[in-house]
């Protein structure tokens, strides 16, 4: 295991990955935006918009929870929904599990806190790639989880500014994201193998599985080429 | 079963979201620290977690409109020469909002 740099997780570290992530946190003020003008036009009150903001912290499931708001809310298919839907972040926190091993239990899940799809991505080429600052988790979640609340807030007053974001291409934001970190990532023929077989297991699910499973279908499909495609040792 | 969104219920079911969601944020983790790691299992975890960002990405790309393919190829074509991340997503996002503008 000893490839596996040291993590460090320091003030200075945190203070650097909260400015990395800040540059791409005006598009998720903008995501915000837009989801506090929904959660408003949807029915709920201040507190409860920014309460989802603050303690989800999941926009992909925060929209969909409003499709399924009303007088009453449906427990089950609203658990079952954000559960389906935040899967990933099972998969995402497993594959940081080497470098969060080497911290205490109360910090390994004290940066897990913030985790999100953008600074993961972004921490986890820096460790990949022999940099150890996990920092970047947390400063970069505490930038995201900031702004995020801070789009919510600026939506419910203004939100009709920005109804709809696709027409600023807002809705391409985390996909645009989630390919540059694919295309910075390490690559050979057993990564882009691993690639083509979870792009392909992601659409079928996408097509013929219930809604909202495809990812985690698709990543463990990925990840099962690892399985049975061992990198030579180092 | 069904919960009123009067008085605290809305409030009650947003703590629910929230416990649920950091069940998935705190998961894969604590499952993963009972599970020896052998070379298959660290392999595993490696090739799924570029496998992540694929699978969320082939549903946008095949469902798409024309804006958001278009967006995804300018990504890629940016990041291929500039190897930087900003730039890349700023000239994504542009191109669906140019595409849109125009054409949409």
């Amino acid at each position: 295991m000893s490839q596996y740099v040291a993590p460090s997780l320091s003030v200075r570290g945190t203070w650097e990955g909260f400015w990395r992530l800040l540059p791409l946190c005006f598009f998720v003020t903008a995501f915000g935006l837009a989801y506090g003008l929904a959660a408003v036009q949807t029915g709920l009150s201040q507190v409860e918009t920014v309460a989802m903001s603050m303690l989800v912290f999941a926009g992909t499931a925060q929209f969909a929870a409003l499709d399924l708001w009303g007088m009453q809310v449906p427990i089950l298919p609203l658990l079952v929904t954000t559960f389906a839907i935040n899967a990933r972040h099972l998969l995402m926190g497993a594959s940081l599990y080497p470098w969060l091993r080497q911290l205490p239990v109360y910090r390994r899940y004290g940066v897990l806190l913030v985790m999100s799809d953008a600074n993961w991505a972004m921490t986890l080429n820096e460790l990949h790639s022999g940099r150890n600052n996990l920092g970047l988790l947390l400063g970069g979640g505490i930038a995201l989880w900031f702004t995020w609340l801070c789009g919510t807030v600026l939506g419910m007053y203004f939100g009709s500014a920005i109804a709809r974001p696709e027409v600023f291409g807002l809705d391409m934001v985390l996909g645009c994201f989630m390919l540059s970190m694919a295309l910075g990532g390490r690559k050979n023929a057993r990564m882009l193998t691993a690639w083509v077989i979870a792009g392909l297991s992601a659409l079928a699910a996408y097509w013929w599985l219930p809604p909202n499973t495809h990812v985690v279908v698709g990543a463990i499909c990925g990840g099962l080429v690892g399985v049975f495609w061992l990198e030579r040792p180092r | 079963m069904s919960l009123s969104v009067e008085g605290y219920g809305g409030l009650i079911l947003i703590g629910l979201m929230a416990i649920v969601t950091l069940i998935t944020r705190f998961g894969g983790v604590l499952v993963m620290s009972f599970i020896p790691i052998s070379p298959r299992v660290e392999s595993f975890i490696n090739a799924m977690s570029g496998s992540v960002l694929i699978a969320i990405l082939v549903p946008i790309a095949v469902e798409g409109d024309t804006g958001a393919r278009l967006a995804l190829v300018a990504t890629a074509v940016v990041m291929l020469v500039v190897k930087r991340p900003m730039p890349a997503i700023a000239a994504g996002i542009a191109t669906a909002a140019g595409w849109r503008f125009l054409f949409g």
